[in-house]
């Protein structure tokens, strides 16, 4: 399939280089064009949203990033690193972290013991410590619950052991698959805010959310997908106002 | 959640300072606690091998054989322990079903017949066979697990299941390399000159079979028990759980699953080499499928993922199908019962020969665990928390866990 639309970089908002760079990614499950030419840029820094629909292709261009699914087309690069292809496993290494879709966290395990997966690939075993610190810092209900077992928490919980869990890769990228999924409003609002505080604190992000009030609440710049294809992106501030995303997604 | 009575020890009760939790929970194993376990495990199966010969002294069970007859049957136990606790590595830790084992224990059977027998000319020691042995199985359980362990649940059992067939099949119908359903025959028996004053190796002594058996099965517990507190023990428990998540910590799925199917299997081949040099045969009949399910049915009636529980759960069913059923035997005809006459068929327990019937108490044992006890005998503590539901955290995190529970859409 020949893209006609080639791909068009939307206001880039920094200068320098993107930390995360796709180009013309196309990928299929089985004969289904799932995603048809995604190109996006997240620079170092930035919390980028991925909006859409539910089967616009967000969570599969997560996992074609991933290394989940083999992109037929297009390139991935992360640092300047190409990472086409790279399986699931070689993400940490590199600095990329991810919370995936549905949390999956270990219910079996301890919410300590789940941290300590984070932690399994980690080779500078001197700073574990603070970095459990930090996880608890940001999220002081864990702290309460290090000796229970995951499945025993509540949704919101969940959630965030997913992103503590992933936080504990140290990653220089978190990729984070609809955190607000199946939450009530409040906590939304509280996993949301830890967000924005672990981006300060230098953790570039990438967040795929269908609740695009929120998403553009806390991101910098937004992407729309819709039916494998990137159909508006920009500032978060221009997506709100802009006519066509507020009457597709934000109710208005 | 399922109200189950908690069986497990309430881990509520005095609750140390966070930092010393979290200090603790992330010291790695020290070498200490590694050398204490070793140690542990080697006084252990010092006591074992002391006492379970004395204890056959005494009745009843000096009415059931002569202490040789009981010390060669441990002989013979040990070999299902040395199964038990392989399949463990792959079922119980790693989680893969493995319904094929008995492939392993037979290509180790094998090997130990092709590299210590008039068959080929060969006679390479005993000593150096068990190393052997354990190498080929391992290489087959990697080209058996590289194609198949993408597979999950279901269909990688049916293919170990299939593999587990192919094997004795092999040896079977490939007469010119095997000798077919003859076996091969007259494999050479270890020698050690006197084994630490045991005697010689033989049909009539089984001192030494007893204690070498012993040995093996200790240095593989050592082994494997410091595996599974072990980053690749702590790997397969992930896998076990959600390979997807496992994958996103960094475990490299396919050589975490590799490794299990490929220590199980050098288990199993450890065991076929003793196997072999202790009957002195090996013929593709000793290898069918019930070998594999028995010892799969060892693994979950003991307590999977325990290693302890797993060799004492294969020790007890080894014994009550060796020993038990045959004493029921013999004591059920004594007892000097009338038969039944239920219409057209008369039962008559004094005939009844219950050895006939292992297959049938071994399927109401599991069907009976499985309701009553699905964690096994001995549980591991993971399990354990795994079968029943937590019961003890949930209430204790009750009025929070509720309250959020509610607020969640």
């Amino acid at each position: 399939m020949t893209t006609e639309n080639a791909p068009v970089r939307h206001a880039p908002p920094a200068d320098g280089q993107p930390m995360l760079r796709l180009t013309d990614i196309h990928s299929y499950y089985g004969n289904i064009h799932a995603l048809q030419g995604i190109s996006l840029d997240v620079f170092p820094g930035e919390i980028v949203t991925l909006l859409g629909a539910n089967g616009a292709g967000k969570t599969t261009t997560l996992r074609t990033i991933h290394g989940l699914l083999r992109p037929k087309r297009g390139a991935i690069e992360f640092e300047g690193k190409d990472i086409t292809g790279m399986p699931a496993h070689e993400h940490v290494g590199v600095g990329i972290g991810q919370s995936p879709e549905g949390r999956r966290i270990f219910g079996r395990m301890t919410v300590m013991e789940n941290l300590q997966m984070g932690a399994y690939s980690r080779k500078d075993k001197e700073h574990l410590s603070e970095d459990y610190e930090r996880v608890f810092e940001f999220f002081p209900r864990l702290r309460e619950r290090t000796n229970q077992a995951g499945g025993t928490l509540s949704g919101g919980e969940q959630q965030m052991l997913a992103i503590g869990r992933a936080l504990m890769t140290r990653p220089k990228l978190l990729l984070l698959d609809e955190p607000s999924m199946g939450l009530a409003p409040i906590l939304v609002e509280e996993i949301f805010s830890i967000m924005t505080d672990i981006n300060k604190q230098g953790t570039t992000i990438l967040l795929v959310e269908q609740n695009a009030l929120m998403a553009l609440g806390v991101a910098q710049r937004g992407y729309v997908l819709q039916t494998g294809r990137i159909v508006q992106s920009g500032p978060a501030q221009d997506l709100l106002n802009d006519p066509e995303v507020k009457r597709a997604y934000l109710g208005g | 959640m399922t109200g189950h009575p908690t069986t497990g020890p309430a881990t509520g009760g005095t609750k140390p300072g966070i930092r010393q939790r979290l200090s603790r929970a992330m010291s790695p194993g020290t070498a200490f606690s590694a050398r204490h376990q070793s140690l542990t495990t080697v006084v252990t199966f010092a006591a074992i091998g002391i006492l379970l010969p004395v204890i056959v002294l005494l009745p009843p069970f000096s009415g059931f054989g002569t202490q040789n007859d009981w010390v060669g049957g441990f002989a013979d136990a040990g070999i299902f322990v040395l199964l038990a606790i392989g399949l463990n590595v792959v079922v119980g830790w790693a989680g893969l079903l493995d319904l094929g084992y008995a492939a392993f224990f037979a290509i180790g059977s094998y090997t130990y017949a092709y590299g210590a027998s008039p068959f080929t000319g060969l006679h390479i020691p005993f000593w150096f066979m068990l190393p052997i042995g354990a190498f080929v199985a391992a290489s087959f359980g990697i080209m058996l697990g590289a194609p198949t362990l993408r597979l999950r649940g279901d269909y990688l059992a049916i293919v170990t299941l299939g593999f587990g067939e192919i094997v004795p099949a092999v040896f079977l119908n490939a007469s010119t390399l095997t000798n077919g359903t003859n076996g091969i025959v007259g494999l050479d028996q270890p020698s050690f000159g006197r084994l630490f004053g045991v005697g010689d190796f033989g049909f009539t002594n089984p001192w030494p079979y007893f204690v070498t058996i012993l040995g093996i099965i200790a240095v593989a517990f050592m082994l494997l028990s410091r595996l599974e507190n072990s980053r690749l023990g702590r790997a397969w428990v992930a896998i076990r759980e959600d390979e997807l998540a496992a994958a996103s910590m960094g475990i490299n799925t396919v050589t975490t699953k590799l490794l299990a199917f490929a220590i199980g299997a050098s288990t199993a081949g450890l065991a076929g080499v003793y196997s072999a040099s202790k009957l002195s045969i090996v013929s593709p009949d000793q290898f069918n499928f019930t070998v594999s399910f028995t010892v799969l049915a060892m693994v979950v009636l003991g307590g999977m993922g325990n290693i302890w529980g797993v060799a004492a759960g294969a020790f007890l069913i080894f014994e009550l199908q060796s020993q038990g059923l045959k004493q029921l035997n013999t004591f059920i005809g004594g007892l000097g019962l009338p038969a039944f006459n239920l219409g057209p068929i008369t039962v008559d327990l004094a005939t009844i020969n219950f050895l006939n019937y292992q297959y049938l108490l071994y399927g109401l044992a599991l069907v009976l665990m499985m309701l009553l006890r699905p964690e096994g005998l001995f549980p591991s503590r993971r399990r354990r928390r795994e079968l029943h539901e937590l019961p003890d955290e949930a209430e204790r995190g009750n009025v929070e866990l509720s309250e959020a529970d509610e607020v969640e859409l």
